[in-house]
């Protein structure tokens, strides 16, 4: 077993625990670490995915924005001081039921569509577009194949964070 | 070295969404299902990413997982002002205790 299988099962599991935690623990706190975990993990999956721009941008959106706004969400919401965070789980037998059905359907989906996925990638290691980092790549693709999606998505980023910062002041009596 | 199996990355991603969807269903606490539906955009990136060797020149899926990460932020903003203006309001962000919409 070659070190990379073995990094990405490594990392698999972790995000796959932290993930668990997520659910399983009643502390608000925990859970955001978990989440952290889970985060960082995944970067680490990206990383051996070949994408080293897109598990950099993980880090610095989730783990550094995200995950940080959480944060502060569960600070600020947050009435008794000196107490754990609890939140209360309902539903557990359907939420169970519900989550073990899609789960087994998406997993009867890509193990029957596995002549489709055995269709034989490109050697990405013998590649010369792997050897280099794919940032030029992204980069350029963003210009010019992905303009119009690009411009939107910059569009709907700044109208929700002026949406937000607009919901999130104090009302103004004027 | 590339023969990390797609179909095991492919299942990772579905244990990640499904463990997101059961936050979201499970949990009561407004921040706690806002961490649910980040576990589900990560699941999807993930499959992105994964899908993305099959078009190395075009990076589609590395460019569509970088979007997915900027509508992702847009939303955990929105939706943390939309928590902290309802516990300003009802003292308390339980989704089972908000039941009115409007004040009246």
């Amino acid at each position: 077993m070659n070190t990379v299988l073995l990094l990405f099962y490594v990392f698999g599991f972790l995000a796959i625990l932290a993930a668990a935690f997520i659910v399983y623990t009643r502390n608000v706190l925990y859970a955001a670490f978990g989440l952290l975990v889970t985060l960082l993990s995944l970067a680490a999956i990206f990383v051996l995915l070949f994408a080293d721009f897109v598990a950099l941008t993980q880090l610095m959106v989730y783990v550094g924005g995200v995950l940080v706004l959480i944060l502060f969400g569960i600070m600020l919401s947050n009435r008794v001081a000196g107490r754990a965070i609890q939140s209360e789980s309902v539903n557990i037998f359907s939420g169970s039921l519900a989550a073990g059905v899609l789960f087994s359907w998406l997993v009867y989906f890509i193990l029957t569509a596995k002549d489709i996925l055995k269709l034989p990638g490109p050697d990405l290691v013998n590649n010369s577009v792997a050897a280099k980092s794919s940032i030029t790549t992204i980069g350029i693709r963003l210009i010019t194949n992905f303009a119009l999606p690009f411009e939107v998505t910059s569009f709907i980023l700044l109208i929700a964070l002026m949406g937000a910062a607009y919901i999130s002041t104090p009302e103004h009596h004027d | 070295m590339i023969d990390m199996p797609l179909t095991h990355i492919l299942v990772l991603g579905a244990i990640l969404f499904s463990l997101g969807i059961l936050a979201v269903i499970v949990k009561r606490h407004a921040v706690v299902v806002l961490m649910g539906i980040e576990l589900v955009f990560n699941a999807a990136n993930l499959n992105l990413v994964a899908f993305n060797r099959y078009q190395p020149e075009l990076m589609g899926g590395q460019v569509f997982s970088l979007f997915v990460m900027v509508i992702a932020a847009a939303e955990t903003a929105v939706a943390l002002a939309l928590v902290l203006k309802v516990y300003q309001y009802f003292r308390t962000i339980n989704l089972d205790q908000i039941r009115q919409t409007s004040e009246d």
